[in-house]
């Protein structure tokens, strides 16, 4: 579904993706977790060409993104709803505007179309009663979650999450992982998610990919993630209290 | 390019969403900046009719400041004074607006829903500042106007009569016109330059606090330059 082959980027000197080579397969919910600049979200970038390689190239589907333009371009994005880290929401927009907007702007639906089919991916995530608020009287949780909605509004084939639970609380962040969980149970999207938090991932990824220093250290399933050799994994995985088995088996039984 | 691209999305702007946002700007760029005009293009007439017809008076030519007020408002000082105005309060406003949208990944979160950010957010700010601009400027220069006959009534025995006879004698209708056109260019660059420095925004809150200095410097000096040019153009000795 998606394919890096070969990507490299800079920035300045510093080479935030070296080589990097993976495939995502359709309906997987792909995981890439690693350090604070490792090349998670210039990767996710990549995916929806808002940035470009300097050599390699990335696929989606049978096109490649990184080279294409204008209506091809267009095409390519329509296939993939992103939740940005920040929620993103335009802020002189009430959440239900935002969720819409999408399809105000590339389809011709009536209004009172889109605003039930709104009003439907609201309700999805669990939001219906904050279609009239603004985001700025949203909590964080809920407006990645009118984020999530509104990425999903034109029914995307493959769903972008950037740091979903960063800044939540614990309970919150159950919320999103159960969310984008259904969202690839339900809708049977392919999902990407970049994200510092390994019981996140642990408990929702089909793959875990492990960046570090711009190269894919490690991608494996659950399972094999958490039983790696390689030291940078292991001191990944230390560092978030995952050291045995039990304590991923524990929080992947989690309903 | 911006500004190409810009045009180019203008076929688009009777739609009912950029309508909507054209007026929404119109009224954000314009009407809430009326205050301030007012008081600029009052003092402003009123300080030209003050330092003229001080000078004029000592050769008992005091009764010449409405022309020497008309001529200037309507050449220059109209829509210099507008577009400084607009270029500190809108133009800043504006930058203000793209560079947090930038920094907080909304003018990405456009693209990815292929939603060009230029036709969405810059071209109904250019189209309402293409079309305020001279609007407030035909106001700035009502209110200068006025500001000097004030002046001249109550501090240069010109009386009200005399001042406007005075300013019709000597006013052409293409000191307007082109008073007009330096407001229209002065818009389009105030639009231009605020929504350009907005979406070059880099690092945060202080780089919102930079696009924001940057765009009414560039904007003064943009407007003074180009001020001189079309003055250049169509008056010449």
């Amino acid at each position: 579904m998606i394919r890096f082959e070969q990507v490299e980027k800079r920035f300045g000197s510093k080479k935030v993706l070296d080589g990097v080579n993976f495939e995502i397969k359709k309906s997987e919910i792909f995981i890439i977790v690693g350090l604070s600049g490792a090349g998670k979200s210039v990767s996710l970038k990549h995916m929806v060409r808002l940035l470009t390689p300097d050599s390699g190239r990335v696929w989606v589907g049978d096109d490649v993104v990184s080279e294409a333009r204008g209506a091809e371009l267009e095409r390519i994005r329509a296939r993939f709803g992103y939740l940005f880290q920040s929620g993103a929401l335009l802020a002189w927009m009430s959440a239900g505007e935002n969720v819409g907007l999408p399809l105000r702007e590339h389809t011709r639906k009536p209004d009172e179309d889109i605003n039930g089919i709104a009003r439907d991916k609201m309700r999805l995530v669990h939001l219906e009663e904050a279609y009239d608020k603004m985001p700025a009287d949203l909590s964080g949780g809920m407006r990645k979650r009118v984020s999530l909605a509104r990425a999903i509004v034109r029914d995307p084939e493959i769903v972008l999450y950037d740091e979903p639970t960063s800044g939540l609380d614990p309970l919150t962040s159950r919320t999103i992982d159960k969310l984008i969980r259904d969202t690839r149970d339900e809708l049977g999207v392919t999902s990407i998610v970049v994200t510092h938090d390994l019981h996140s991932a642990l408990s929702i990824g089909d793959t875990i990919a492990m960046l570090h220093e711009g190269k894919m250290v490690e991608m494996s399933p659950p399972k094999q993630f958490i039983q790696s050799r390689h030291p940078v994994v292991r001191s990944f995985l230390e560092s978030q209290y995952i050291t045995t088995r039990g304590a991923w088996e524990q929080e992947s039984t989690q309903p | 390019m911006m500004l190409m691209e810009a045009f180019a999305h203008m076929g688009g702007m009777f739609r009912r969403r950029p309508r909507h946002e054209i007026l929404h700007q119109m009224y954000v760029g314009g009407i809430k900046s009326l205050g301030v005009i007012t008081v600029v293009g009052m003092f402003t007439g009123m300080i030209l009719a003050l330092q003229t017809g001080l000078e004029l008076r000592r050769f008992g030519l005091q009764q010449n400041i409405g022309t020497a007020v008309t001529v200037v408002m309507l050449r220059e000082m109209g829509p210099f004074m507008t577009a400084l105005i607009i270029a500190a309060s809108v133009g800043s406003a504006i930058a203000a607006q793209m560079g947090t949208m930038t920094v907080s990944e909304e003018i990405a979160a456009l693209e990815i829903m292929s939603i060009n950010p230029v036709r969405f957010l810059v071209m109904p700010r250019l189209v309402a500042l293409m079309i305020m601009m001279p609007l407030l400027t035909v106001y700035t220069n009502m209110v200068g106007i006025f500001g000097g006959a004030i002046v001249g009534a109550t501090q240069l025995e010109v009386t009200m009569t005399a001042y406007f006879d005075n300013a019709r004698l000597y006013a052409e209708n293409k000191d307007l016109y082109v008073g007009l056109l330096k407001a229209l260019i002065f818009g389009v660059v105030i639009t231009t330059v605020a929504c350009h420095q907005g979406f070059q925004t880099k690092e945060g809150a202080v780089g919102v606090g930079q696009a924001t200095r940057r765009t009414v410097i560039i904007s003064f000096l943009t407007i003074l330059i180009l001020g001189y040019i079309v003055t250049r153009l169509f008056y010449t000795l």
